[in-house]
């Protein structure tokens, strides 16, 4: 069932080239999984910074329009007298998604926290394909490169939404980004695609593959779960996302007209013979892009329920439903994408069928919530700063997942499709949910992936202000939508139905500007906290899964024993034991009764 | 520290609750429904809210109920060692699918008024958006499209109160939204496909129409204005147009005879 049963002996021979190698094979073009993951975070981290500086702009337009930026202003926009100008305000919100979902959501999820954690929670000694997993991280680099350079040809990026609609992605001349722009953006993301099928390839066939003896599926943690659940996801819609990208590529490139109709005249020049109907990009990519908004949270949802179990000292609720769950979530992912074209144009009818199999998708998130409820219900919880974000993943997701039922009733999504309402969902789904999740995660499983504790106060006054002011920036823009208010428009206020909704949009900004400044507490705490943090040992928080039994950092080969797991990893005060936590390695005792799962 | 951020918890659904309250009577809201069909919308959005907002607080105050009451600090109890609840599970899966369901079919109807029972009538309009302005085409006094006799105009939308709305939507160049944010209507502009869009307004006034699909740079500024009016007001608007019209084709006429 596993490579380590070997041993550590064997495997140092087999590893010992790049265990005393050079610090280009130790630290760059790494085999490693802890390595690369840890490579995904810091890149990772790279660009949310990136994409929150985007985010940062969008919002200062959308408070005070067309005045002039302070301090950095005058030197990013030097032409137009240091403000933003239309077409660059449809580039940043284009870039904002694309930045957020294809170079910090995703590969932060399952490139950084998939390529760390599962060799170390299944018990493996590593990826079933090492060199797959170091390709599927420089895989990411065309795309960074591609990404960064679309900013600086002519025409500016990409500037038709990070959903590439065409027309106006795929006739050059219909926006200023959609001259060579475009171009590059598909290319970088054809390269994240790629990126993530080896990746995807790789954690199925390890999860499957590699697992301790003992450790059946059912004793795998959430976050396992949650991981190879998205990894199928990836399998199975990428394909479709990468034959989109390429007819897009062929139609702006060779002129296919796959998505071009016949007969255009786009700003006074001919779109060539067409032929072709955009729709069916908006088909092919929604049947990706619909599953990704999966991929984009079962790994956080794993986490979480990790993360919420280890400090509320008790099993998890549920866990057989919760794993139905995300399958259920997973199948039914695939079969609700129309709900993105409500107002397509595509047949009503199928609007219809497409409204029925959304609904039911918002049954397996509530059981979830309602397990996670359970699961701190009765324990005695721990109020550290991973607790907190886990805590405020489920408070905030609850949000997030009932507005969703708004947009889920066809009639309603008639009035708030393409409104704040939707910017609302999804960023109480994206950035209250995942993104919380994601901090949690780092403050939980850094002294496992740098063996030192990070400080407590500074986590904790992080988490308060990022609260608050996450809040702040996305709670009123439900009131936004309810008002009609537009989403991907420079100046809505022009618009005499939406004069009124400044003041609220000037209090989200200042909200924005105060939770951009809070993540500085997070990258200072994690720079001092790697260097002067206190050691953490090997189970800094006692708790009970694989990863924490290696030594903090694990060595090349993770464990310096093999690792045999005898129960599931949520047996926190097991009746009759003397500790209040069981580790899944620690063999039964003579004569206990064994936990069973329900 | 663990009363503190049980509070903390405990303001999201009572600062959340309390936007909810406030924004409808400080007109931070939907805007004025002035459609025939506009009443079930918001009464679906109504229903919803409040359906939502049950769960939302009952939640809500759970969690913080749980993080008051079991924090370790001051939980003396043991802890209750489970791994879960058949019955719950049931319970908790068929309530909401039950709940989920109902609003599935409770909102069919209203969905097929507004996109699926076509009324029975020629066009009204043909709307052609593009970049960044809204062509408009009425059909002249023979009641049909695409003949000598049809009127132009641009961005100022015309139709009669009371009376159904026939609008034929096309676009030219990209994708665009023909949104009326106060006739509780938005569709998709298609190039290469007419779409059908119907409503009927039941006040006069003056309304903006939005262009809600980002359609390029000047995405923003892509503003028409919707006047709603009465028969009379309606055909005066019309026989003007055709006036104005009438006179350049001639001017037009005398010019290229020159």
């Amino acid at each position: 069932m596993s490579t380590t049963v070997a041993g550590s002996h064997a495997h140092d021979e087999a590893h010992g080239a790049h265990a005393h190698g050079s610090f280009l094979s130790t630290y760059v073009f790494s085999l490693d999984h802890k390595v690369i993951g840890i490579q995904f975070l810091f890149s990772t981290m790279l660009w949310l910074f990136v994409g929150g500086l985007l985010a940062l702009g969008i919002r200062w337009q959308l408070a005070w329009p067309w005045t002039e930026m302070p301090v950095i202003g005058k030197i990013l926009f030097a032409k137009e007298g240091g403000q933003i100008s239309p077409e660059f305000y449809t580039m940043l919100v284009t870039m904002h998604a694309s930045v957020m979902i294809f170079f910090v959501i995703i590969p932060i999820l399952a490139g950084a926290f998939g390529n760390y954690l599962i060799p170390l929670m299944v018990g493996a000694d590593d990826m079933a394909f090492p060199t797959l997993n170091m390709l599927s991280y420089w895989f990411m680099w065309p795309a960074f490169a591609l990404m960064i350079c679309s900013f600086f040809v002519e025409g500016g990026a990409s500037a038709a939404g990070w959903t590439s609609y065409p027309t106006l992605s795929a006739i050059p001349q219909a926006a200023p980004g959609s001259h060579t722009g475009q171009t590059l953006w598909l290319w970088g993301l054809i390269f994240v695609g790629i990126s993530s099928m080896m990746g995807s390839v790789n954690y199925m066939t390890t999860i499957i593959q590699m697992r301790a003896p003992g450790l059946t599926m059912f004793r795998l943690p959430m976050t396992i779960w949650g991981m190879f659940i998205t990894a199928v996801l990836q399998a199975f819609a990428l394909p479709v996302l990468t034959a989109a990208l390429f007819m897009q590529v062929l139609d702006r490139m060779v002129g296919t007209g796959f998505f071009i109709p016949e007969g255009l005249i786009v700003n006074g020049q001919s779109a060539g013979p067409g032929g072709g109907q955009p729709l069916l990009w908006q088909h092919l990519f929604w049947f990706y892009s619909h599953p990704a908004v999966y991929i984009m949270i079962l790994p956080a949802m794993g986490m979480v329920s990790d993360i919420l179990t280890t400090f509320a000292r008790k099993p998890l609720f549920g866990y057989k439903p919760m794993v139905y769950s995300i399958s259920g979530i997973a199948g039914l992912g695939f079969i609700v994408w129309g709900h993105h074209m409500f107002m397509s144009g595509m047949n009503p009818a199928l609007g219809t069928t497409f409204m029925v199999s959304t609904m039911m998708i918002a049954l397996p998130s509530a059981v979830k919530t309602f397990n996670w409820l359970g699961t701190i219900w009765g324990g005695k919880i721990e109020f550290t700063t991973p607790m907190l974000f886990a805590l405020s993943f489920v408070c905030m997701f609850i949000i997030g997942g009932l507005s969703g039922i708004f947009m889920a009733a066809t009639p309603v999504d008639i009035f708030i499709h393409d409104t704040y309402f939707i910017v609302a969902h999804f960023h109480y789904v994206l950035f209250a949910g995942t993104a919380m999740g994601v901090f949690g995660g780092i403050y939980f499983w850094f002294p496992k992936m740098f063996g030192r504790m990070m400080n407590e106060p500074v986590g904790k006054l992080h988490f308060f202000l990022t609260f608050i002011f996450l809040n702040g920036t996305f709670y009123p823009m439900h009131i936004l939508g309810a008002g009609g208010f537009p989403r991907r428009l420079a100046d809505p206020y022009h618009y005499e139905t939406f004069k009124h909704l400044l003041a609220m949009n000037q209090f989200m900004t200042i909200c924005a500007i105060c939770m951009g400044f809070s993540q500085f507490l997070l990258v200072g705490n994690m720079a001092y906290s790697l260097f002067f943090g206190p050691k953490a040992g090997r189970n800094p928080w006692k708790a009970n899964s694989l990863e924490w039994m290696a030594p903090s950092p694990p060595g090349h080969g993770n464990f310096d024993f093999q690792p045999v797991a005898y129960r599931g990893p949520y047996e926190y005060n097991f009746p009759g034991h003397d500790t209040d936590y069981y580790p899944q390695i620690e063999p039964p005792r003579p004569g206990e009764k064994q936990p069973e799962h329900h | 520290m663990g009363k503190f951020w049980s509070f903390l918890f405990l303001l999201v659904p009572v600062l959340g609750v309390g936007l909810f309250v406030w924004a409808p009577f400080n007109h931070h809201w939907l805007p004025r429904d002035v459609s025939a069909h506009g009443y079930q919308i918001d009464h679906l959005f109504n229903f919803i809210l409040g359906l939502t907002g049950v769960v939302f607080i009952v939640t809500e105050m759970l969690l913080f109920w749980f993080l008051w009451r079991y924090d370790g600090k001051t939980n003396k109890s043991p802890v209750k060692f489970t791994h879960g609840s058949h019955n719950l599970e049931i319970v908790w899966t068929i309530l909401p699918a039950a709940t989920l369901l109902f609003i599935a079919i409770y909102q069919m109807n209203a969905w097929a008024d507004v996109k699926m029972h076509k009324p029975d009538m020629l066009p009204t309009v043909e709307v052609t958006a593009r970049q960044f302005e809204w062509r408009l085409r009425y059909p002249g006094k023979d009641g049909k499209l695409g003949t000598e006799d049809d009127l132009f105009h641009v961005n100022e939308l015309h139709v009669p109160v009371d009376e159904m709305t026939l609008v034929k939507l096309d676009s030219a160049d990209v994708l665009h939204d023909f949104f009326l944010p106060h006739m509780r209507i938005k569709q998709d502009a298609v190039p290469g496909t007419s779409i059908p869009v119907w409503f009927k307004p039941v006040q006069s006034g003056e309304y903006d129409l939005v262009c809600a699909e980002l359609c390029g740079w000047g995405h923003y500024k892509m503003k028409g204005r919707l006047f709603v009016e009465s028969r009379s007001d309606y055909e005066r608007f019309l026989a003007e147009l055709e006036k104005k019209q009438t006179a350049t084709n001639v001017e037009k006429k005398a010019e290229a005879e020159e």
